[in-house]
Formats: C-alpha cells, sequence, structure tokens
C-alpha cells in the first residue's frame, strides 16, 4: 500500500501534540499500516468458531515461563505446524520487547510476529518520546489492547495469544503476565505455559519448579517442561540434535535482557535429552512433599 | 493589511527574526571521532534534552527555541518509527529524514507568519567512519551535508573555526570533546565562557553497540572523559551517577 511520507495528512500528525502511543498515532493518521485492518474487511468463509480460516496457516506452538531468583526466562520450542504438516522447524517465538521484558506468542504465527513487532516499537517509542520506558503493568496493559485488537481476526480463526515477562524494576523480582484472545491480562505467579503443548508442560513445571531458585535450574526446568510438551504433542518440536536447534531460552533481570546463545541453549537441552536416555519420562518428583521445619 | 510588503522584504524579515532568535541561544557541535560521532550542547537542564536519540543509528541536535525544536525531535521519532514499522529498521536513513525535516521548515518558512527559530543537525552513524552521515538543516529549510564536524547557533563561525584548527580525522573521545569545548568556550566575541560538566549535554551515536547506538555520557564517565582531553575545562559537582542510566 503506498503511503505518503510528505503528505500534509502524515506531516501534519507528526507536528501535531499529542499521543506517546505509536500504535494510536498510527490509527490516527496510518490506519492502514495497523495489523488487523486487512482481514477484518475480507469476506470469509463461515465455519464453526476458532475454524475459520487460520486452520491451515502456521501455527507458533508451546511457550513457557518461569521466574527465578531475581529476575524470570521465558523459552519456546522451534516447531511451527500448518494442519498436520511442520511448517518451519527453527521459527523463534521468544522475543526481546525491550530491556527489560519478553514476549512469546502462541497461535497463527503471521499475526502473532506482527502483533509482536507493534508491541516492540510501541515501548521504544513511548521511551524515546517520554524519555523513560513504561512501567512493567503498564507495557501488559499496552500488550492487551493490542490482542484485544485481534478479537475479529480471533471470531475467524486467527487466533493468537502472548505471553509477557518481565523484569520488574521497582520490586527487583520477575513477573509473568498471560492473555486470553479478548485481551484478558492475567499475572501469573511463579510458572505459566501457553500453546497446544501447554498442558503438559504446566504439569511438568508444577512437579520441577522450587521457589527462588537459581537461573540455571530454571533453564533446566522450562527445559524439561518444553521436552514434556513435545513428548506428548505432535504440535510442539523436541531438541533437533541432528540439525542442531534448540530451544529459545531469554532471561531477563536487572542487567536487563539476555537470549542464551546456540551452544548455551544446547549445552542445556543436550543434557536433558542425556537423561531422558535413561529414563524417558524424566526426573521423578517424590511422592510425598518435603516436609518443611 | 494595510502596506504593501514585497515578498524579497517578507522572506529577508522572516530571517532576520530566526537567526536574531538563533543567537539568542548557545551554540552546540557535531563531530566524528574514531569510533562513532560526538554531540556537545551547554546545557544547564538536565531534563529538557538538545540532543536526542531518534532510531537505531540516527540521533538529532537542536539549537533555538526549545518548544520548536522539541516538536521537530518528536516528528522525527514519529517519522523514523512509522518508516521503519512500513519497511524495515535498515530503511530508516538521515538521508531520508534530513530531506523531510527539510520539507518541513521550509513550508513552515514561506506560508506561516513566524518562521520557526531552530537549527538542527541529524547524524546517522554508518559501519565505518566513511559511512557516517551529517546533515545541517537550517530555519528556512536548506540542507547542508557536513563531514568531520558541524556547529550550530547564532556563532556557528566562530565555533567552526575553532574545530578547523583542532579537529583530526579519526580523533579519540576524549580528543573530540575536547576540541568540542575549546570551540563552544571561544564564543561571543572573543571572549570565553566556562563550561563545566554539571552545565554539558553530551551524547554519542556509538559504533559496535547492537539495536541501538545512542548513549548519553554523564556523571563520573564524563567527568572522566573531561578530565582525560579538556582544555581549561573545570570538572565540577555534577552528580555522580553512573552513566547511560
Amino acid at each position: 500500500m503506498g503511503f505518503d511520507f510528505f503528505g500534509e495528512r502524515f506531516t501534519g500528525a507528526c507536528m501535531a501534540t499529542g499521543t506517546s502511543s505509536f500504535a494510536d498515532f498510527l490509527a490516527a493518521c496510518a490506519p492502514g499500516l495497523l495489523p488487523g485492518t486487512g482481514h477484518q474487511a475480507a469476506p470469509v468463509a463461515a465455519g464453526p468458531a476458532g475454524q475459520g480460516i487460520g486452520l491451515d496457516l502456521p501455527h507458533a506452538t508451546t511457550i513457557v515461563a518461569a521466574a527465578f531468583d531475581g529476575g524470570v526466562l521465558m523459552a519456546g520450542d522451534r516447531r511451527s505446524t500448518a494442519g498436520n504438516l511442520i511448517a518451519q522447524r527453527d521459527i523463534e517465538k521468544v522475543f526481546r520487547s525491550d530491556d527489560y521484558s519478553c514476549v512469546g506468542i502462541a497461535g497463527v504465527a503471521g499475526v502473532g510476529l506482527e502483533l509482536v513487532r507493534l508491541f516492540q516499537l510501541e515501548l521504544e517509542h513511548y521511551e524515546k518520546l517520554e524519555g523513560r520506558s513504561l512501567s512493567l503493568e503498564g507495557k501488559a496493559n499496552r500488550l492487551s489492547a493490542f490482542v484485544r485488537g485481534n478479537l475479529g481476526g480471533a471470531m475467524q480463526g486467527l487466533i493468537v495469544v502472548p505471553l509477557f515477562a518481565g523484569y520488574d524494576e521497582e520490586t527487583g523480582q520477575g513477573r509473568i503476565f498471560s492473555y486470553d484472545v479478548a485481551g484478558g491480562r492475567y499475572e501469573e505467579h511463579k510458572f505459566h505455559a501457553i500453546g497446544s503443548g501447554s498442558v503438559f508442560a504446566r504439569g511438568s513445571l508444577k512437579k520441577l519448579y522450587d521457589d527462588g531458585m537459581p537461573v540455571d535450574d530454571a533453564v533446566t526446568v522450562c527445559m524439561q517442561a518444553l521436552y514434556d510438551a513435545a513428548d506428548d504433542d505432535s504440535a510442539t518440536g523436541g531438541p533437533d540434535l541432528t540439525r542442531r536447534i534448540y530451544p529459545v531460552v531469554a532471561t531477563v533481570t536487572a542487567d536487563g535482557f539476555r537470549q542464551l546463545t546456540e551452544d548455551e541453549a544446547g549445552g542445556y537441552a543436550q543434557a536433558v535429552v542425556d537423561e531422558r536416555m535413561r529414563s524417558p519420562a524424566g526426573p521423578r518428583a517424590p511422592l510425598h512433599s518435603q516436609q518443611n521445619e | 493589511m494595510p502596506f504593501y510588503v514585497s515578498p524579497e522584504q517578507a522572506m529577508k524579515d522572516k530571517a532576520d527574526y530566526a537567526r536574531k532568535g538563533i543567537a539568542r541561544g548557545r551554540n552546540s557541535v557535531v563531530l566524528q571521532y574514531d569510533e562513532g560521532i560526538l554531540f556537545v550542547a551547554p546545557n544547564p537542564s538536565g531534563a529538557l534534552h538538545k540532543i536526542s536519540e531518534i532510531y537505531d543509528r540516527i540521533a538529532f541536535a537542536a539549537v533555538g527555541r526549545y518548544n520548536e525544536y522539541e516538536n521537530l525531535r518528536v516528528a522525527g521519532v514519529r517519522y523514523a518509527d512509522t518508516r521503519g514499522y512500513q519497511y524495515d529498521r535498515t530503511d530508516v536513513t538521515a538521508r531520508g529524514l534530513a530531506n523531510w525535516y527539510a520539507q518541513i521548515l521550509g513550508t513552515i518558512f514561506t506560508e506561516s507568519n513566524k518562521p520557526y527559530e531552530v537549527e538542527i543537525v541529524v547524524a546517522e552513524l554508518g559501519e565505518s567512519a566513511a559511512g557516517d552521515q551529517m546533515y545541517r538543516i537550517t530555519f528556512d529549510g536548506s540542507v547542508a551535508d557536513e563531514h568531520g564536524f558541524v556547529a550550530m547557533g547564532g556563532q556557528a563561525d566562530q565555533v567552526s573555526a575553532v574545530l578547523k584548527e583542532r579537529y583530526t580525522e579519526g580523533m579519540p573521545l576524549s580528543g573530540a570533546l575536547g576540541a568540542a569545548l575549546a570551540a563552544l568556550e571561544g564564543q561571543a566575541n572573543g571572549e570565553t565562557s566556562e563550561v563545566n560538566a554539571g552545565q554539558l549535554e553530551v551524547a554519542v551515536l556509538m559504533r559496535g553497540r547492537a539495536h541501538r547506538a545512542f548513549r548519553r555520557l554523564t556523571g563520573a564517565r564524563l567527568e572522566e572523559l573531561l578530565s582525560a582531553g579538556g582544555p581549561a575545562t573545570r570538572p565540577t559537582s555534577a552528580p555522580p551517577e553512573d552513566a547511560d542510566k
């Protein structure tokens, strides 16, 4: 779509006093650039709710997140599926949203990636215009509005939900937020998982997670959870040792966002796989919880 | 409108008006150093910036009337973010932004009664020093493509003259900062005016930084640079905060 950067509508909007929100700015002067304006106008063959045009598009699957001592981490498998086919083996679904937060997506990949791009820009734009970052709650609320903005798409089957995690500079803790397609925002405690393999991942996390665990343990727990998700959900990919494709793992701490290098993530993945060679079901949680003294 | 005023006279009056407004404020300089581009502006306020980030590798410096260049800065960020969103982050260039600013300032100068009393520099960090770009845009929308260093403000000519003597290609950061301060101190009719760390706004576009290259230099880091390369500069009681915060 053509767009006139020198036109009066755009330059006028740029020079006008107004919002620090990039999405609101686009909505005012270039709504055609916003995601969702295309497919909502397109006629769509009727289908049962959630079974519309989205079915054969690539879908991103499982994302897990866990808080640890001094921060939070997020990890995602690398598979995207279109129906019963694997659409991509090395897709990335966990992203840096700004210095102190990250976001992962599950659902229709095309819509999700666009959502992430707009969200990243929204945070950066605000930071540049205002000279300070949004609060973590503020970021979570903006994301909520974007998800709600896709409600029309979701009703046609283009469902996508993000998982948001960040380091709260005020409290010094990692926090996790999940969303529903209507933009509902829910703060999760300790850990959470979204996507097709999330039920298995969450079960795994529940048994392995420990309060205040160090970052290494938290990475291992998330690798185990993704392995369990891949074990039982065909849409979630396990570590691909032959091609050296491993889950994307990102940590957010007081030092900021950091994505583990391929070698680092590979080390954790290899350790989990080695262990599973001996016991395929993974680590066994004790039958009785330990006594608290 | 009771009297006829010739277009020549109207333009001249507007230009004089703008020049006078700009000359009331302090000058600023932008110059290349071995690892990037340095921006220096005397500015007693720590919150109302004259130097700002526009995009990953593009920064903006201005002199003149605050509300007007702040307006231009916000517009520039909106332009850059929209362009980067529509195309790709690599498609946002200082050249494009400079042309866009020139168009806006030119329109304001010719079409409105009161011209903007500002002068701005848009600089983009290249992969190497040869790829660095600096554009100076004045109140009437004229654009100049500058190399090495550029001065802005009412006494830009005097500042440039000092910089011409002190500036060498590939200077280290501390040397470039020293040259900038010498140039800024020697303004105002041959008299020197003191510049100290608490009154300075300093920022860089730094090569080798991933993603966003813009960094403000403040507090201890700035004091250190000033003592390493400043000429007769007196580091004073700037609050000892961490750089980059």
